[in-house]
């Protein structure tokens, strides 16, 4: 939906989202990836970092879609989707999974949101009036010590999706550390939302006009 | 002791109406279905199933569901949509909780802990007693009750309590006559858990091995906490009984 008072501002689409946001994967890593965006960054791992990804249905070492013919119906992603394993990968049972989750044994989770608030409060589970599903996102955003949202930066009614307080239901109070969007970076610093980086061709100001949350601007001038 | 039994139907009409049921499964992945199908085939109701989806489909959970046999689902992500219908019609109560806090629940239940402290769903609509667990006439009728909560090192945690169910019903790969269990890749899941806490525990299988050919170190669960193997679909080992092989056409 296009707004007439507010002209589209060009920034990254949904995949360099998600090509920005693993370009600060740190070799080692162990990550676990929501749906929706971050389903799109492991093809954008840069070749020199290993990064081991988990899914909260018993999974470390997650691999690529497997080629047709090749599914196991007894291997399949949190999206119930057949999926593959790389080798050093290992199985566990959901108790372990959530140990590893809750444990804060993952380096990083990274998630789609409704919403963020400036104090990092994440809105990521239950539109009121839909049907009501949680799965592992409240677990994840408990035990993660690292809560990476990549999201729209604006809603489809060019609402910021940045906002003061959350106004869906909270899946954790100030668990997000990063977020990255179509038109910037930002970090959550000591509770304190901090945009990091314009994405190119985009202005501070042109962030800000976007933007509902109060936040501190550490950009490079 | 052997736990394999010939006659699914004769041992699961043990599980009575009303009664609380575990079960395995992440969505169809290692969902027990011939013994769900079975509780429909024998006409249980008002069950209350711990179970962490209702799959997109009409059979073992969702079969269930449609025909009125579910009096409370406690689980993370029900999907199925018919299954809200249910849910807002008022026909069964939903008991929404955090995936891990299920699987921990599962495990505590079974392992003795009657309860425990989590900071998954503190501070939000899962703990603070304004999430509607049934529907009555269009409206919330009853809330799930607020959780009692507790700071460590200065987080807040919830207290969740333990999951020790009537009945156990799991999906395994392999068992022997002793209940011991293999399972296959991401089938696992919630599987051992399922088993621990359930008071009886009912175990489907697609193969059963003799006595001594699983290495004792790699038993995924050992048979001390399952009563029951029944087979699905699989070939069968030579020594088994012939009735065995029979029920399998069947």
């Amino acid at each position: 939906m296009t707004n007439t008072e507010s002209p589209r501002i060009t920034g990254r689409t949904r995949d360099e989202i998600a090509q920005r946001l693993a370009a600060d994967l740190v070799d080692g890593y162990t990550v676990n990836l929501g749906v929706g965006i971050p389903l799109a960054v492991p093809q954008h791992i840069p070749a020199d970092r290993e990064v081991f990804l988990q899914s909260e249905n018993g999974i470390l070492g997650l691999g690529p879609a497997p080629e047709p013919g090749a599914e196991d119906p007894d291997l399949t992603n949190a999206g119930k989707q057949p999926t593959s394993m790389i080798p050093g990968g290992a199985i566990v049972d959901s108790a372990t999974s959530f140990a590893i989750i809750r444990g804060g044994h993952l380096d990083v989770t990274i998630l789609g949101a409704l919403q963020v608030s400036e104090t990092g409060d994440l809105a990521n589970w239950y539109v009121p009036g839909r049907n009501p599903a949680v799965g592992g996102a409240m677990d994840l955003v408990a035990g993660t010590p690292q809560v990476w949202v990549c999201m729209e930066h604006v809603d489809r009614q060019g609402q910021s999706k940045l906002v003061h307080e959350c106004a869906f239901p909270l899946t954790g109070r100030g668990v997000v550390t990063r977020v990255y969007t179509d038109l910037a970076v930002f970090h959550v610093i000591d509770g304190v939302l901090t945009l990091v980086e314009c994405a190119p061709g985009v202005t501070p100001e042109e962030v800000r006009s976007r933007t509902e949350a109060d936040y501190v601007e550490a950009v490079p001038a | 002791m052997n736990k394999y039994r010939t006659d699914l139907h004769e041992h699961l009409d043990a599980v009575w109406d009303g009664a609380s049921i575990a079960v395995g499964g992440f969505g169809s992945s290692g969902r027990p279905d011939a013994l769900l199908n079975a509780l429909s085939d024998l006409g249980k109701k008002e069950l209350h199933l711990y179970v962490n989806n209702v799959g997109d489909d009409f059979t073992g959970i969702g079969r269930l569901v449609m025909e009125g046999r579910v009096r409370r689902m406690t689980g993370s992500f029900p999907v199925l949509p018919e299954f809200y219908d249910e849910y807002f019609a008022g026909r069964v109560e939903l008991e929404l909780i955090p995936q891990g806090t299920l699987a921990e629940r599962m495990r505590a239940g079974g392992a003795g802990i009657a309860a425990f402290f989590t900071p998954s769903g503190a501070e939000t609509m899962l703990a603070d007693g304004t999430f509607p667990a049934s529907y009555s006439h269009g409206e919330p009728d009853l809330m799930l009750p607020a959780k009692e909560e507790r700071d460590f090192d200065g987080r807040a945690h919830v207290l969740e309590y333990g999951i020790r169910a009537d009945f156990g019903l799991v999906k395994a790969q392999q068992a022997d006559p002793k209940g011991n269990l293999r399972f296959h890749l991401s089938a696992r899941n919630f599987n051992p858990l399922a088993a621990m806490s359930g008071r009886t525990t009912f175990v489907e299988v697609e193969r059963l091995v003799d006595t001594g050919s699983l290495d004792p170190d790699d038993i995924h669960l050992p048979g001390v906490f399952v009563d029951h193997v029944v087979m699905t679909a699989a070939p069968i080992p030579a020594d088994l009984p012939r009735r065995a092989a029979s029920l399998q056409k069947g």
